[in-house]
Parts: C-alpha cells; structure tokens; sequence
C-alpha cells in the first residue's frame, strides 16, 4: 500500500459533518433561548415581569384610610393603632377596588381576638394575654373592649 | 494646511469616542434594562427585611396572609413564610424542641405544663432573600436567580422541577408546588413591592415584628433599625448573604 496525499476525502466529510452539526447546535440555540435570556444576568428578563404581574389581594393600610379616615381617628392613640386593617378585617383590594358588591364581612369578635390574646408561654412578656377559660367563657370580646381602640 | 490636519484628526478621535460609547450603550438603550414596570426603576431599590423575635406572638397572621395572596396550597409542606416555636432546655442548648404545626397558619396550640421552666419564643421563618444565594448558584437552567434589585425570584415557565435548588438552600425555603411541579418560594410580594405596598405578611403583622427595607432608599427606617440594634442573619457561617436581619435571635436557632 502506497501512501498518496490526495487521500482526504474522508477528512472532507468528517469536516462536512462537524461544520453541519455546529451550524445546526447554533441553529437551535438561536431558536430555543428566548431572546430577553442574559439581559441583566443568567436568566430570562420577562420573568421579572411575570412576578410583578400578579394579583394583588391585601390592598394596604393607606388605602383602607383614603375612605375610613373616622375609623382611623377612633384608632390614634390607641394600642392598636399600629395594625394594619385588614390583619383583623382579611384581604380587600377587591373591595378598595370597588369591585365588590356589599360590604365585607365583620371579622369573628372573639376568634380574631383570641388568635393574638390566648396565653401562650412563648408569647414576649408585656403582650396582653388571656386565658380564655378564666376570663370569659363565651360571649364577643367587643362587649367590654372596643376593638378599633380597646381599653383594658 | 497643517492645521486643518490637526483638526480632521482631533475631529475624528472625538467623532470615534462617541461611536463607540453609542454602540456600547445601544444595546442598554435598546432593552430599556433599567425600566420593567412603569414608574419603577428595577436598579434603583435593595430589598431586604427586619424581624424583631421579640415582638412575635405565634399568631400566624402572616402565614395566612402570604397564602391569601399568593394563592398558596393550604397544605403545611407548601408555605412561603412559617412561623417556629423554640423550647429550649438551659441545661441542653443545643438540642431544642421546634415546631410549626400547619406552618403556624391556625396560630399555635398550647403546649400544656412544664416540669420545669424552658425558655420559649417563636421565629417567624421565610426566604432571606441572600445575595450570594446556594439556591441560585445550582440551578442548571437559570430559572432562578438574584433579581437586580435584590430579589430571589422563580421563572415557572423555565423550571424543570429538578428539586435541586430545595436541597441547595440552607433555610428550607423553597418547595414544589404540586399543581405545576415547578418550584416556588416567597417572592418578598414582588407584585406589591413594585407597586409602592408592602409584603402581605408585613401588612398583616399585628405586632409590627417584621418590616419590609429598601437598602438603596436612605430615608428608608430600615437604616435605623440596622444601626441601633444588635441584629443577625440566620446561618452566618454559610456567607449566603442573607438580607433578613433578626433582632433578638437565641443561638439555639437554625
């Protein structure tokens, strides 16, 4: 067997297939990453977006004060002028909206009281807390305490 | 003729120094990358957060809160903030007693007598939002990164479901939503905080126990906080980065 030079075709289509291989990796590449993938870092910009988009259920304090500014004015003062309304009251962007027939229901006046004020030893000291069986069997909070600005 | 050489050539160096900082800049200008939501300038806030154990009272408001608007399962495995109760035996620091039954979404029963006197406290527990997050650094698609204001968030239509970013993060933050099979965490109500609101569980907290921060704001009361009091992020030795501060934290805690 003669060595010849001129044997390369088979180099050629080795080539051939490399450089059709790495045409059609780029080829997908360029077709399958989205086109806002790496704008501020390795992953897609629109994402930001798509956690930005969502619903919004708890429509904020400041909002609830635009209307209810008397029920504000009831709460200055008092112990629990620093809870935002709707941690009693629950989620009512779609009533601050507008787009909610009726008024929202009243919270329960002794369950809602009761989540924060039962005694728990693992509760900080100073919090006011009751032990429910001694202090009031049944019966609404409300009675004795205002909830918008109790007394104790 | 001598100095009009000069000239052309002093035009020409300036001419090419603009060139080159527009097309630099183009592609910037072209993205609108600092702009995503309307009146919101994505690199001008640095979110954190602030919780003072001292102040939490296990009543779980902010459990409810976060899975009342963020359409969380009600189930206890998939909870994006919990709260913890720590019984800690002074003669046996280091092995206390935690729970959080149902994420503390009902509050916490009581835990009935003690022999002998324990110390106790709850730790209200969510993502801590790390700068260098472990989570972020295994993911082997990019569905979840550092948001550039701060914010570790999830691309679902990018997530495998691989699970690898729920073993990666040292705080057990994150879980698999079963509805979609992709991951999902807190994502510090990202849809409020670019809106000028706060997260849902700080607007809920009846205690004031936790406060949303922006570190880029300096008129933002989260400075103060940072200054006048002695805080600590969880797993220190882990260097995450973490941007949730807690006041009064006990060593016994993970």
């Amino acid at each position: 067997m003669k060595y010849r030079f001129g044997d390369y075709q088979h180099v050629l289509r080795m080539a051939g297939i490399f450089a059709l291989g790495t045409t059609a990796f780029f080829v997908f590449r360029a077709v399958m990453v989205p086109k806002d993938f790496g704008v501020y870092g390795h992953y897609r910009a629109g994402a930001l977006k798509d956690n930005a988009d969502r619903q919004i259920q708890y429509a904020g304090h400041a909002a609830c004060v635009d209307c209810h500014s008397e029920i504000q004015q009831m709460r200055s003062g008092g112990k629990h002028a620093g809870i935002g309304c709707e941690s009693c009251h629950g989620p009512l962007a779609r009533h601050a909206a507008g787009q909610m027939s009726g008024a929202p229901e009243k919270p329960n006046n002794r369950d809602t009281c009761l989540r924060c004020h039962t005694a728990r030893p693992s509760k900080p000291a100073g919090f006011p807390q009751i032990i429910p069986a001694d202090h009031a069997r049944e019966g609404a909070c409300t009675a004795c305490h205002p909830a918008h600005n109790p007394k104790v | 003729m001598k100095e009009d050489r000069r000239q052309f050539l002093k035009n020409a160096g300036k001419l090419l120094v603009l060139a080159g900082s527009a097309a630099v800049a183009w592609p910037y200008i072209r993205e609108e990358r600092a702009q995503d939501a309307p009146g919101y300038q994505t690199d001008a806030h640095w979110w954190g957060m602030v919780i003072d154990v001292d102040k939490c009272i296990g009543c779980g408001t902010c459990v409810r809160g976060c899975k009342a608007e963020n359409d969380v399962l009600l189930t206890p495995q998939t909870s994006r903030t919990w709260v913890e109760r720590y019984v800690v035996d002074p003669d046996d620091m280091d092995h206390p007693r935690v729970d959080s039954p149902n994420a503390a979404y009902d509050g916490f029963p009581d835990p009935g007598p003690q022999e002998k006197p324990l110390k106790t406290f709850y730790v209200p527990k969510l993502c801590n939002h790390c700068e260098h997050s472990p989570c972020v650094q295994v993911c082997p698609v990019g569905a979840t990164f550092e948001s550039p204001d701060g914010v570790v968030l999830v691309d679902k239509s990018y997530c495998l479901g691989c699970r690898y970013c729920i073993q990666a993060c040292p705080y057990g933050c994150r879980y698999i939503d079963p509805r979609t099979e992709t991951v999902d965490k807190c994502t510090l109500c990202y849809h409020r905080i670019t809106k000028g609101l706060t997260t849902a569980c700080c607007e809920v907290c009846p205690t004031g126990a936790r406060a949303l921060g922006d570190l880029k704001n300096p008129k933002d009361p989260i400075h103060k906080f940072l200054l006048e009091n002695k805080v600590l992020v969880l797993k220190p030795q882990m260097a995450t980065g973490s941007k949730t501060w807690y006041k009064g934290l006990d060593g016994a805690v993970r």
